[in-house]
């Protein structure tokens, strides 16, 4: 019996060569490497205190520990893309042991195989559209208004000016939209593959302005700096686009059959 | 990976680039490696793999809801794309609609009308956090 647990980052192909030299993971463990079925599992070792089942649930609960975990694991993921492709795997992914992870390489060699193949050469890219809400300018200009009709009592024009307004930021968001819409088909055009994520809340993207679109896009490697000029060129004074990466195909690790949303 | 990439700390992604680029914030890298990425196990029962896997339900862990909610990963409530926010119109409507005629019956003066300003979201937002129990999310929503 053993009170740690072993950690799975990521599954690379085998081509033989060893981590990173110092690369290190969750709680500033070492990552080493599993090979099997000319695959490579990269996997830490983690104590169950922190990684067991019921422990990870408490955990997970805690901010401080969710971002220290998730940006260990982002960190390990990322240093193992530099050195060719790779296949992330999703956060606090834990096996009792090895052997188990021999095991899962030999059992999914295929599929995983398959991921690395579409992945291989190719990058993640994100893409972000914020739109501003068009500013409910006369809600409470007062003396500012143009006069009302006399025989309008002043709450039913309030609620015509409200109405007015929360019609004319319906309006500007479905422009916006539509707009992120071209946006998306001009780079997925550049793209070999394009997946969309939800919108972020606002506390997530840290902005208050309308996030109208939230795209992954897998771009050939030597296309990155094409699709970033692209990105660049959709700016505009309305729309403001935002890009991120290069990351680890996080978002293209579903093969198109699975779960996941759209190819 | 490059040397004097600072471990554990804020990490930049890989590569160089256009200065018009971001750095990956913490709201990104969570996006994908809590909803992203090879999943294992799943939501499928562990013991159909025969693999003694520790953690189960990727998906659902994010469901403790309050920490999705703390980290703003509650899209799945409202959605623009699927929404078009116009619930929140909707409610904001209603709710000036009762306002309205409460003033109108002339037990205020006008300046009390320009109290709500903020937009149907805010407004929201304010329900949800009155109200957590009714905004419990079923876990199975946010499959996609």
């Amino acid at each position: 019996m053993t009170d740690t647990g072993t950690y799975l980052y990521a599954i690379a192909r085998d081509t033989g060569t060893s981590p990173p030299p110092g690369l290190t993971g969750l709680l500033g463990a070492p990552v080493r490497t599993i090979a099997e079925a000319g695959l490579v599992a990269y996997v830490g070792t983690v104590p169950l205190a922190q990684f067991g089942e019921a422990a990870l649930k408490r955990n997970l609960e805690d901010l401080t520990w969710l971002e220290a975990t998730a940006r260990a694991h982002h960190q390990v993921v990322e240093a193992v893309a530099e050195a060719g492709p790779v296949a992330p795997v999703r956060l606090v992914t834990v096996y009792r042991g090895d052997e188990q992870i021999h095991r899962l390489l030999r059992d999914r060699a295929h599929e995983f195989t398959e991921v690395l193949a579409r992945v291989a050469g190719r990058r993640e890219w994100g893409v972000k559209v914020f739109a501003a809400p068009r500013p409910a300018a006369s809600d409470d200009a007062g003396g500012g208004e143009p006069p009302e009709s006399a025989a309008e009592r002043p709450g039913t024009a309030y609620l015509k000016r409200r109405r007015t307004n929360l019609r004319t930021r319906e309006e500007a968001w479905h422009r916006a939209a539509s707009r992120a819409e071209r946006i998306d088909s001009v780079l997925t055009g550049i793209a070999v593959a394009r997946r969309r994520h939800r919108a972020q809340d606002p506390q997530l993207s840290g902005r208050d302005d309308w996030m109208v679109l939230n795209g992954a896009y897998l771009v050939e490697d030597e296309r990155g700096e094409e699709f970033a000029a692209a990105v660049a060129a959709l700016r505009d004074p309305e729309l403001d686009v935002q890009l991120t990466g290069p990351w680890a195909p996080y978002s293209f690790t579903i093969s198109e059959s699975g779960a996941g949303g759209t190819a | 990976m490059t040397p004097d990439r600072p471990r554990g700390g804020y990490i930049t992604p890989y590569g160089t680039g256009p200065s018009a680029r971001e750095g990956a914030n913490l709201g990104d890298i969570l996006e994908r490696v809590l909803d992203k990425g090879i999943v294992i196990a799943g939501d499928i029962q562990v013991n159909l793999l025969d693999i003694e896997l520790l953690t189960i339900k990727l998906r659902l862990l994010i469901v403790s809801v309050e920490t999705a909610r703390e980290l703003g990963i509650d899209w799945w409530e409202h959605d623009p794309w699927l929404t078009g926010d116009r619930r929140g119109l909707e409610e904001e409507n209603r709710r000036l609609r009762e306002r309205v005629a409460d003033l109108e019956e002339g037990r205020h003066g006008r300046r009390a009308v320009d109290a709500p300003r903020e937009g149907p979201r805010t407004e929201r937002e304010r329900g949800r956090l009155e109200e957590p129990e009714r905004r419990r999310v079923d876990p199975e929503r946010r499959r996609d």
